[in-house]
């Protein structure tokens, strides 16, 4: 890809009062890791201003260096990164501009300003608390170190916080541990510790990723809700054009360590200048809410997968030294019917079963009751969950599943051609050269280049492994793939594609999809019907035109409110429910 | 907690009752047994061996009934603090090993907190300041810990206080104190010997502690939460103790569980090598004259020494860390 | 529909692209210098063992009442002679002196006399690996009938030189053997435990955990000392290995499990089984290649441990015994104090141990980091 070189001009601002609200300002920030030549710009000659009351966004996606220049401006980045040029001026209440660039990272003036005037938030609520200290004092801990207060009114301040951040019980909460906390209340309880000092400044790096949509939508207005009661002027670190449509004020796009464009978010929506800013809003316009979608017109076949009352219920644990755990039910009374050609979608949130119910439908989970019954390509319809785990060949061969992870399902010690050969070896059908030639066309229809064969999936990014394993999937002529979230570990721009490719083959080779995933805007673009689940059990099915734009469940209606669109003219995801 | 620790405390009994059965395996293991041992010292010797005497002896010491019998008499024995009899010393076996077991552990504690406080700093040093010169030496001199075999240590050591200092540096005691009671001025002589043994003891579980404590902190310096504590405005030194190490703190505890038989191991050859009053040189004729209860109550309580150490070492961690204790 | 193809070509040389597994691993292990030393000394000290007839001077078992507790002499490389100087090795030639008082022996060099060394000189006959008849030695006196201490004599007068290099065969091929031997049983529980699971693996995990938390040198010493005193060395040296490596098992089991345990919830195992492949195929052709190279490594860094319990066992009397010659065998005639201080020599076994073991723990290091290289 080409970036032209002559760099984005930053926003326009004709209002000279808005001067005094100038919180930050950066100039031709440059990080790298390493000495010399070999040495890697993670950000180079990176440019932006953070103004009181306002969200800038940095929007890219893996690799693009938003999360190291996140990290430059407290300097806390990671050994052997360090800063080599540029500015980063801040503006203290009542005090002279500080350059941030060039405080010693270990010292005190950089120690005073981190957590006390600028705050961050991390992506991973689980890991970014400790594990072993109590929620309460990890929050009270910045106060006492900034010599705030001492520790009973701090702890008495983190109480306050926690109830701010709407923790129920706050005063209970506080004497908590983190692993006793859902991963949403651990992002409020990481939002509450980052308020602690009365920052100015909130840095927040992708911090509702590693969260579920609802629970996005609850966290954006948390901290939509302090940044007006509190002034802050937030960074925003995201991968997701949606939440910056819904979010931003500016917005700035990077892409592999340079920023490709700079601008106010309804300009950049409206009117994106650099080719890679448009690519990513097609991308993120294509899988959204108002696209069109792609789903291949059905014609109505017989159903070819029934699916009644499964249930996978895990016993019940008794251990002489741990305390004993009730039974648990991943998947309750799921029936469903796929019929032939059609794209049928799983969606729902994790702890949803949505995976375990897929897993199911295969048999690599053995269902504790309820009926899978399959109708093979000659007409013989068998039970696959009461199958004899061996007789199930037959039926593996014309049922084949993707995987979400594209990096664990394949085997690191086999080369391509050994992988995608390997089905068609173990079923007997082809050896030798023919099995060759085979490999080749199935790489081949799967888009990998000819000399893919010979390699080891070490040598191959995110997207080409994702088609390697789709090409294993096609290997034996199937009739259905069961592909569970195989678009979710991609960047956006390889959703689609991936998304496209699966449609491509889709008429070519008579396939019928189940689609499972988390992402409405996924299902929406590529599956006929919908499944909604929550907690085990199925809220609600129907056409996916229906569900999505006259859902009747409570459940489905928050989902579909939940999801943020890439249109900043629509911001509906902060109003309040 | 009071639970976890009766649950555990409960746990042990039928472990116990384990050790008790292959102890008395072990030592029944060899062909013959303690009478016909003494007959073949007494041929040895010269001496006339009269076969109604030998049948006598195994009837006197019970070595004349079936295995299950004798493991009931002294396992019940045990039960009620009876040892049994050393046919060697002609003496209660529990007059004969009080004092050396005791001394044994004394001799395994000192040693194990001697190289904790050895290997926690070092550990923590070489993690922080990785791929420096002071952490290459530290690892060198860690693997040769790791290489050099305890009792070797223990003659390199004697040779260099014969050659250099021109004096033994075996025993515990010096001469004048060795059969005397307790006294303050005995313990002041033991703590003065202590700790020729217990450096030598200490090398290799040192040795390998710093390298369990050097890979658990590189793995906790890098963790997000170390990171959050930083964009806290901690300083470095408080972030360092108060996170990254204060969780490395809890894999280290649960290597007691192992060091501590390793100890124990160890001090048995150690103290052969330097004729320590310890449970390991009595063991070692005990084991080859076949005195069967006087061995087997040395092994019973060495094992049972080390299944103690891994019971702190559980209840040390549940303290550390709440993720055990809720479990 | 125009992004259907990957688009890009694979970016990186094709010759990393291409290398497999364990040629990477090899790459990376050959970026650990120090492990990749090591694997170079591990190599020779092995040589050693295999060739130690030809190697060693003199036959280890050759004794003379005249060269009781002889010291070590200096190697000389520099020798002044009437047409100049010429380099080759050779120590001085010495006699036998009485003190006046104490009457004490002891050896006086004599500058004037050169005994003159070579490389590949005849010397004691011997029979390599108790086939091949020979009497070449690598190194040794010119003159067979001179002798040379380079690292002392011990009470017998017999070479300590040659008598650590013959020690190295039973040291080192214990080591071999023991991890053999643990390794089959560590394998076979590990794996049984990993694959089955259930009860089994209970079980099995009870079964570790009771003989790890054994003391382990009282129960070797107990386990030794249970061996009848009139078996043949081969006999002994057998039991000897089979009594380490039932301690050594469980370590490797557990390493197995674990591993095994890890690679059977990897989704490219699923994979694997929903390809049709069999129980068999799934555990040797996806699941053993990942496990090999921790077993390795795990092996590497077992042989030391083996190594340091023999010459532990050994020392204590309760392992080999002498007319056998191993290290520990050896060492066990420094026992007491007096033989140290008159003899410190006989503790050089000892340091060939620690050369070994520092070696292999190097080596099974770097071999543990290449194996696993994000395990930090």
């Amino acid at each position: 890809m080409l970036i032209s070189k002559p760099r984005p001009a930053a926003p326009m601002r004709a209002d000279p009062a808005a001067e005094g609200d100038v919180l930050l300002s950066v100039r031709g920030l440059s990080t790298q890791f390493g000495h010399g030549p070999a040495a890697l710009r993670a950000a180079n000659d990176v440019s932006f201003t953070l103004r009181r009351g306002r969200t800038l966004c940095i929007v890219g996606e893996s690799g693009s260096g938003k999360s190291m220049t996140a990290r430059s401006i407290l300097q806390i980045v990671p050994h052997p990164g360090r800063i080599v040029a540029g500015e980063m001026l801040y503006y203290p209440q009542d005090a002279a501009p500080v350059d941030l660039a060039r405080l010693p990272p270990h010292g005190k003036r950089i120690r005073a300003i981190r957590g006390r005037e600028i705050a961050m938030v991390f992506q991973e609520p689980m890991t970014s608390l400790s594990p072993i200290h109590r929620i309460g004092w990890q929050i009270a801990e910045g106060l006492v170190a900034h010599g705030m207060a001492d520790r009973r009114t701090a702890m008495a301040r983190a109480i306050d916080l926690l109830r701010q951040v709407e923790i129920p019980n706050p005063a209970e909460a506080a004497g908590r541990f983190p692993f006793e906390f859902s991963g949403g209340m651990r992002q409020r309880a990481m939002i509450a510790m980052a308020l602690a000092c009365g920052p100015r400044i909130l840095i927040a790096d992708e911090p509702t990723t590693a969260l579920d949509v609802t629970t996005q939508a609850e966290i954006l207005r948390l901290i939509r809700k302090l940044q007006e009661e509190e002034g802050l002027g937030v960074l925003f670190i995201t991968h997701d054009m949606g939440v910056v449509a819904q979010i931003a004020d500016d917005v700035l796009v990077m892409y592999r360590g340079e920023v490709v464009e700079y601008a106010e978010v309804q300009q950049l929506f409206a009117n994106p200048q650099h080719s890679y800013t448009q690519r990513l809003l097609e991308a993120s316009r294509k899988l959204g809410m108002a696209a069109p979608p792609a789903r291949p017109a059905i014609t109505p076949g017989p159903p070819m997968l029934r699916v009644r009352d499964v249930t996978l219920t895990y016993p019940a644990q008794r251990s002489f030294f741990a305390r004993p755990k009730p039974p648990t039910h991943a998947v309750r009374g799921v029936s469903f019917d796929l019929f032939e050609g059609e794209n049928l979608g799983i969606v729902g949130e994790s702890g949803s079963g949505k995976t375990t119910l897929g897993n199911c439908l295969i048999r690599v989970l053995q269902p504790s009751a309820g009926q899978v019954q399959y109708t093979m390509r000659d007409g013989q319809v068998v039970d696959v969950d009461g199958m004899h785990r061996k007789a199930l060949r037959p039926v593996h061969r014309e049922m084949r599943m993707v995987f979400q992870d594209p990096f664990a399902s394949l085997n690191p010690r086999m080369t391509v051609e050994q992988v995608v050969g390997e089905p068609i070896l173990m079923h007997g059908l082809l050896a030798g050269a023919a099995l060759r030639q085979r490999v080749r066309e199935l790489l081949a229809s799967v888009g990998l280049p000819e000399d893919a064969g010979p390699r080891y999936p070490h040598a191959f990014s995110g997207g080409q492994r994702q088609r390697i394993v789709i090409a294993r999937a096609l290997a034996l002529d199937p009739r259905l793939i069961i592909a569970d979230e195989a678009t979710s570990a991609l960047d956006v721009t390889l959703r689609g594609q991936i998304l496209d490719l699966l449609l491509a083959l889709q008429p070519k080779l008579g396939l019928s999809f189940i689609l499972i995933s988390h992402d409405l805007g996924v299902i929406r673009y590529f599956c006929n019907r919908v499944v909604v689940m929550y907690r085990g059990e199925i809220v609600e099915v129907g056409d996916t035109d229906k569900i999505c734009d006259h859902p009747t469940q409570p459940y489905t209606q928050a989902l579909l409110r939940a999801v943020p669109e890439a249109d900043p003219a629509r911001r509906a995801l902060l109003a309040q429910p | 907690m009071g639970r976890f620790i009766a649950r555990r405390l409960a746990g042990m009994v039928p472990f116990i009752f384990l050790v008790s059965i292959t102890v008395f395996v072990l030592i029944k293991l060899p062909p013959g047994d303690f009478v016909s041992n003494y007959a073949a010292s007494l041929a040895a010797s010269g001496e006339t061996v009269d076969d109604s005497m030998l049948a006598e002896m195994r009837h006197r010491y019970g070595l004349d009934q079936s295995w299950p019998v004798q493991y009931w008499h002294w396992i019940s024995g045990v039960a009620q603090g009876d040892f049994g009899y050393s046919f060697k010393w002609q003496q209660p076996v529990s007059s004969l090993i009080g004092e050396r077991m005791g001394l044994t552990l004394v001799l395994s504690f000192a040693t194990l907190l001697f190289t904790w406080a050895i290997a926690f700093p070092i550990g923590v040093y070489s993690a922080v300041r990785r791929y420096t010169w002071g952490d290459y030496f530290v690892t060198l001199l860690g693997f040769l810990g790791l290489a050099i075999p305890g009792f070797l240590l223990a003659l390199a050591l004697m040779y260099a206080g014969i050659t250099w200092f021109h004096q033994d540096v075996g025993g515990l005691f010096s001469p004048p104190y060795v059969d005397t009671p307790w006294t303050l001025a005995r313990v002041g002589d033991l703590a003065a010997h202590l700790w020729v043994p217990m450096i030598i003891l200490g090398t290799s579980g040192a040795a390998s502690l710093i390298r369990i404590m050097r890979a658990n902190l590189i793995d906790q310096l890098h963790q997000p939460y170390v990171e959050t504590a930083r964009a806290k405005g901690l300083s470095e030194t408080t972030l360092l103790l108060r996170y990254p190490i204060r969780v490395a703190l809890n894999p280290f505890v649960s290597t007691l569980g192992w060091v501590l038989p390793h100890l124990v191991s160890g001090s048995v050859i150690i103290s052969i090598v330097l004729n320590l009053p310890t449970a390991g040189p009595l063991l070692l004729q005990a084991l080859l004259s076949q005195d069967q209860y006087l061995a087997g109550a040395f092994l019973l309580l060495l094992c049972s020494l080390t299944v103690l150490g891994t019971l702190v070492s559980d209840i040390l961690l549940a303290l550390l860390d709440p993720r055990i204790r809720f479990q | 529909m125009s992004d259907i193809t990957a688009g890009a070509t694979l970016p990186q040389t094709s010759r990393y692209a291409t290398a497999s597994e364990a040629r990477l691993m090899w790459l990376r292990f050959r970026r650990h210098r120090l492990a990749f030393a090591a694997l170079i000394v591990t190599i020779l000290i092995y040589l050693v063992a295999l060739l130690v007839e030809p190697l060693a001077p003199f036959n280890p078992d050759k004794s003379n009442g005249r060269y009781v507790y002889h010291p070590p002499q200096r190697l000389h490389l520099i020798d002044h002679t009437a047409n100049g100087i010429r380099i080759h090795p050779y120590v001085f030639g010495e006699h036998l002196a009485r003190d006046p008082v104490t009457l004490a022996a002891h050896y006086v060099p004599d500058p004037s006399q050169h005994v003159a060394l070579g490389f590949f000189v005849r010397g004691d006959p011997y029979r390599l690996w108790n086939l091949f008849p020979g009497n070449i030695h690598f190194f040794g006196p010119v003159n067979p009938r001179d002798t040379v201490f380079l690292l002392g004599a011990d009470r017998l007068g017999r070479d300590m030189l040659s008598r650590i290099i013959a020690g190295a065969r039973v040291s080192l091929s214990i080591g071999l053997v023991g991890v053999g031997c643990s390794l089959i049983l560590g394998i076979f529980f590990g794996g049984l435990s990993g694959y089955l699971g259930g009860r089994v693996d209970w079980f099995i995990q009870r079964v570790i955990e009771f003989i790890l938390s054994l003391p382990t040198i009282p129960v070797w010493l107990a386990l030794a000392a249970a061996l009848p005193k009139d078996w043949s060395p081969v006999a002994t040296y057998f039991t000897i290995t089979l009594i380490i490596s039932l301690v050594g098992w469980t370590e490797l089991a557990r390493v197995v499990r674990g591993r095994f345990l890890a690679l059977r919830s990897e989704t490219f195992v699923t994979a694997a089984w929903l390809d049709g492949c069999g129980q068999g195929r799934i555990i040797f052709r996806h699941m053993l290649p990942s496990l090999a190279s921790h077993i390795i490594a795990s092996v590497t860094l077992a042989i030391p441990m083996m190594i340091l319990a023999e010459t532990s066992l050994s020392f204590l009397g309760l392992g080999l015994q002498p007319p056998a010659i191993s290290w520990g065998a050896l060492l066990s005639e420094a026992q007491n104090v007096t033989s140290i201080a008159t003899a410190p020599w006989l503790l050089l076994p000892g340091v060939a141990v620690a050369i070994t073991v520092l070696a292999l723990n190097f080596l099974g290091d770097g071999l543990r980091d290449a194996a696993d290289p994000h395990a930090h």
